[in-house]
């Protein structure tokens, strides 16, 4: 098995435990730290395909995926502070209204 | 090479440890700290996969700055004690159904990288230059409209952050 096999193989298997701390976590902080989890799995798998294939576009494509989720990051916990304010929890299990 | 191989398998057992601690973590605390460390083991992958600026930016920005942005958002909250986690009635199936899709995807992404045929890698045996300098290079250069583009992006979470938390 060589490197690239191997970074992929357990980048899969990061994502797939994001994919669980999103289904199975109830908290929206856990929820976002999975997210996390999987955006930086995916640029595990970049880093892995432009080392194997020589180039340097799969770099370029992490620093993009970098910028995004530091956005996310902002705008996500902006409206969990928000939402705690008003309802006193992180369970997202207890945002079962639109009405704010 | 071998010793190679056991480098990455210590390395892989951290990283699957760390996110399994993120997913099992009572606390979000603890939780916050097992990402920092599984971002840190990224940033070692990185280097061996000679990206040595995307290892630095990765300490800085995603173990620096994001996560100290999460445990100030828990720390602020207190919303560091998590409930046990028991789910409310009518969503009793959630968790075994998670699960079982969870393996389901995991199957799936064996499937087809363990059954595709190994396309070969590339032949130029000196790797490609991935110094700052060619790196800023080729940002400014072929990938200049997806920079100036993601720059809005940047400037419009700002002021939505902004706007979202502010006091009315």
């Amino acid at each position: 098995m060589d490197t690239t096999t191997f970074v992929v193989a357990l980048s899969a298997i990061l994502f797939t435990i994001g994919v669980l701390g999103v289904l199975l976590r109830r908290n929206a902080i856990l929820i976002f730290m999975s997210i996390e989890l999987m955006l930086n799995s995916a640029n595990l798998a970049f880093v892995a395909f432009a080392h194997r294939f020589n180039q340097l576009d799969g770099q370029i494509f992490v620093f993009f995926v970098m910028t995004v989720a530091a956005a996310e990051v902002a705008v996500g916990l902006a409206l969990i502070v928000t939402i705690f304010r008003t309802k006193r929890s992180t369970n997202v299990d207890d945002l079962s209204a639109l009405r704010g | 090479m071998s010793s190679d191989i056991i480098l990455l398998v210590i390395l892989g057992a951290i990283s699957i440890g760390s996110a399994l601690g993120l997913l099992l973590s009572r606390n979000a605390i603890y939780a916050a700290l097992f990402l920092v460390l599984n971002f840190g083991v990224g940033a070692v992958f990185y280097l061996i996969l000679n990206a040595p600026f995307l290892a630095v930016i990765q300490v800085t920005v995603y173990a620096g700055a994001i996560m100290v942005l999460f445990l100030f958002v828990i720390m602020l909250l207190g919303a560091e004690r998590l409930s046990p986690g028991e789910n409310p009635p009518g969503v009793q199936y959630q968790r075994p159904l998670a699960i079982i899709l969870g393996v389901a995807l995991l199957v799936l992404a064996a499937v087809v990288l363990f059954t595709r045929q190994p396309i070969a890698a590339a032949s130029a045996t000196p790797p490609v230059d991935s110094s700052p300098l060619a790196v800023g290079l080729t940002l400014y250069g072929p990938y200049v409209f997806p920079f100036e583009v993601v720059s809005i992006l940047l400037l419009v979470a700002m002021i939505g952050a902004v706007v979202l938390t502010r006091n009315k």
